[in-house]
């Protein structure tokens, strides 16, 4: 295939990626609240049933948890269905199903019926929106054994990991960060998809290790552009995927700064960032010159979009916490 | 399309035993009956040997069917090879009607396992203890079925408290809309626990809920395996034919305590549990057949016998202990382990290997 390099925005890559899927394999179907004729309030299904037909894509009546219970069902019998929550906490009233069966059911049954399915689930805040439409809920499927719990950051990894997660035999909840949604890259979806569980660093340093993922990741990378002016040198890591966690990845490119800040947008208590910082501090603790330090969104309800800024991670927040790692020690 | 059940509930041959004409439905031939009649014998054996088992020790729990066993055993009936089944948790003597093993079927509330069985074997799906969430599964099944052009109908079971989750009602609403061949199977019991019916709904009937969905409703005398086949068999045609699906609710008793861990006597009185006793679903049945000369004494006596080998079956299968290996926690969890699953694969192992050295 002849490699073809091409501006698309996420919200493409992640149409693209479902596009390529349902053509390559007839059992892919897609459906959920608004997904058919409009295409999704993202558009992120746009074209698909004009394409496919009202088979493959269709829209169905507002109910979250029948969406991934009859996914549940289609998934048992032969089929590979992609659903999508349109939008992080409507996705709530599915969780019974995600928790109690979607999780469970290989476990449950020996490994005689596995749930080849996607829950996509539009998350995230920076965008302005009105309640109940900012949540960042991936620490409650990252908790539950079973998902595989994934976030692209980049255009390229959303069509990768988008793919990789309709291919993987288990269920992938699939985060997708709607700040992301518009952000335009050249991409090329003939490279090889990413696998699932394997994080990635985005830029190398030698001072202190920032470990991101989904929309916190730009945060990240722009606070190390800021640092790197600013005298420091800072490494990034992209998680990409939350569950299975990619241990390795992150502890080398902590071990080889000694420093180490989590960043995500999620609160911070009990969260994802918490998990990742007690895991490095089990694993590389000898090579620490300081504690690990987070920086999250709040311990607050999501605010109202006047008050996203005081709420988000920012530069000036990450680099703060840089900062405070103990440098005169070192 | 008539939505409504009709006036009174379904009865083809009522509780002396007598058949009863019906405008709609129409009553099996003696030989369907007799095999039904067998089912019944081998479902109630089923249900008494279980809650004899926990009280030995070798279950741990049973939720039994007692009084239920014609709802039960007309729901495997009416199904075909290709046909789907969603049981609950009180749903075991549908699943053995249904062809499984016995001994597989109680793995669950022995607690060997969580689902004992194969459900691709038989097409029966794992029990669902979590209430109603198996109803969108079925849809689901259903409709990837259609999609493939297969003519596959999915039976769901679920209880009268069921009827009160939210999955009860985004399942019949789904599956309205889609199309989907599913038949939603209420065996209303009477009671959800401790909880009577009066506190789960104020419809005239579960029945009455399908008109809300566009689903036709049929009300039937759960205790009479004629009306449940010719009601369920008349649904499961209906759905096959490509006409939707349909709601049926049985009236039924649960006999039984809903487990043995539960103590009936704090929430209702002797008197309604007799009243349901002379009711009962195999008692009937036999006189209808025994008056048409249909159920000889010998039949009788084959069937007692072959529900005692059932019985027996279970005893010796369920007395069988194997040791639990901790690889299995691990093995099933996702289709290959992930690292941390793993290292905590091995960290067990060695736990092990350190008790055995001591």
């Amino acid at each position: 295939m002849m490699a073809t390099r091409e501006k698309l925005t996420m919200a493409q890559a992640l149409n693209r990626a479902l596009r390529d899927a349902m053509a390559e394999d007839e059992t892919v179907v897609v459906f959920g609240e608004d997904v058919g004729h409009l295409g999704g309030v993202f558009r992120v299904t746009d074209g698909l049933t004009a394409e496919f037909g009202e088979q493959r894509c269709f829209d169905t009546p507002l109910a979250e948890s029948a969406i991934v219970g009859v996914a549940v069902g289609m998934a048992m019998n032969g089929m590979r269905p992609v659903v999508e929550m349109q939008f992080d906490a409507f996705a709530y009233p599915a969780f019974e199903q995600v928790a109690s069966h979607v999780a469970k059911m290989r476990n449950r049954t020996r490994g005689r019926v596995a749930l080849p399915m996607v829950i996509r689930i539009p998350y995230g805040g920076g965008i302005g929106g009105v309640e109940h439409h900012s949540d960042s809920s991936e620490a409650y499927f990252a908790h539950t054994p079973g998902l595989h719990v994934v976030t692209p950051s980049t255009v390229a990894d959303a069509y990768g990991l988008l793919r990789a997660a309709i291919a993987s035999p288990d269920p992938v909840v699939f985060f997708e960060p709607k700040k992301l949604y518009w952000a335009k890259e050249e991409v090329d979806v003939t490279q090889a998809v990413p696998p699932i569980g394997t994080a990635v660093v985005r830029r190398t340093g030698t001072d202190a290790t920032l470990i991101a993922y989904g929309p916190a990741v730009p945060v990240a990378l722009d606070a190390a552009a800021v640092a790197a002016q600013e005298g420091r040198s800072l490494a990034v890591v992209d998680v990409r995927t939350l569950v299975p966690f990619d241990d390795e990845t992150v502890c080398q490119a902590v071990r080889a700064t000694g420093r180490a800040v989590v960043v995500a947008e999620a609160s911070g208590f009990a969260s994802v960032a918490a998990e990742i910082a007690a895991r490095i501090t089990e694993r590389c603790f000898h090579s620490l010159a300081a504690p690990v330090r987070r920086v999250t969104g709040l311990d607050i309800p999501y605010p109202p979009p006047k008050y996203e800024g005081f709420h988000l991670p920012t530069v000036d927040r990450i680099l703060d916490a840089v900062d405070d790692l103990q440098w005169e020690d070192g | 399309m008539r939505l409504l059940p009709s006036q009174t509930p379904v009865v083809l041959i009522d509780a002396e035993g007598e058949a009863r004409p019906h405008d709609t439905y129409t009553l099996a031939h003696d030989d369907e009956l007799l095999d039904a009649y067998a089912g019944l014998v081998a479902a109630r054996r089923l249900n008494d040997q279980a809650s004899v088992l926990v009280r030995q020790g070798r279950l741990a729990v049973y939720p039994s069917s007692h009084g239920q066993e014609a709802c039960q055993v007309a729901a495997a009936r009416v199904l075909t090879d290709e046909d789907w089944l969603f049981p609950t948790y009180r749903d075991t003597a549908a699943i053995v009607a249904r062809g499984v093993d016995p001994v597989e079927a109680l793995t669950l509330l022995r607690g060997d396992w969580h689902c004992g069985y194969d459900p691709y074997a038989h097409r029966v799906a794992p029990q669902a203890t979590p209430l109603a969430t198996q109803l969108p599964h079925a849809v689901g099944v259903a409709l990837a079925a259609r999609m493939r052009g297969e003519s596959t109908v999915v039976l769901a079971l679920c209880g009268d408290g069921a009827t009160s989750e939210g999955d009860f009602h985004e399942a019949l609403n789904f599956a309205a809309v889609l199309q989907a061949p599913v038949v939603f199977f209420v065996q209303n019991n009477q009671y959800a626990i401790s909880v009577p019916l009066a506190r789960q709904s104020a419809a005239p009937t579960l029945a009455h809920k399908g008109i809300g969905y566009g689903v036709p409703g049929e009300q039937v005398d759960g205790n009479d395996v004629a009306a449940l086949l010719a009601v369920l068999g008349a649904a499961v045609q209906r759905a096959r034919s490509g006409e939707g699906p349909q709601l049926v609710e049985a009236l039924t008793y649960r006999v039984a305590p809903h487990t043995n861990a539960d103590d009936a006597a704090r929430y209702r009185a002797d008197d309604e549990v007799k009243a349901w006793l002379a009711r009962d679903p195999i008692t009937r049945l036999e006189s209808y057949l025994t008056r048409r000369d249909a159920l000889t004494p010998e039949r009788k006596q084959a069937i007692a016998e072959e529900a005692d080998r059932l019985a027996e079956a279970m005893r010796e299968g369920l007395s069988r202990d194997e040791p639990a290996d901790p690889a299995d926690l691990f093995a099933h969890v996702y289709a290959s382990p992930t690292p941390q699953l793993t290292e905590q694969a091995r960290m067990v192992a060695d736990e092990l290997e350190r008790e055995a050295e001591v």
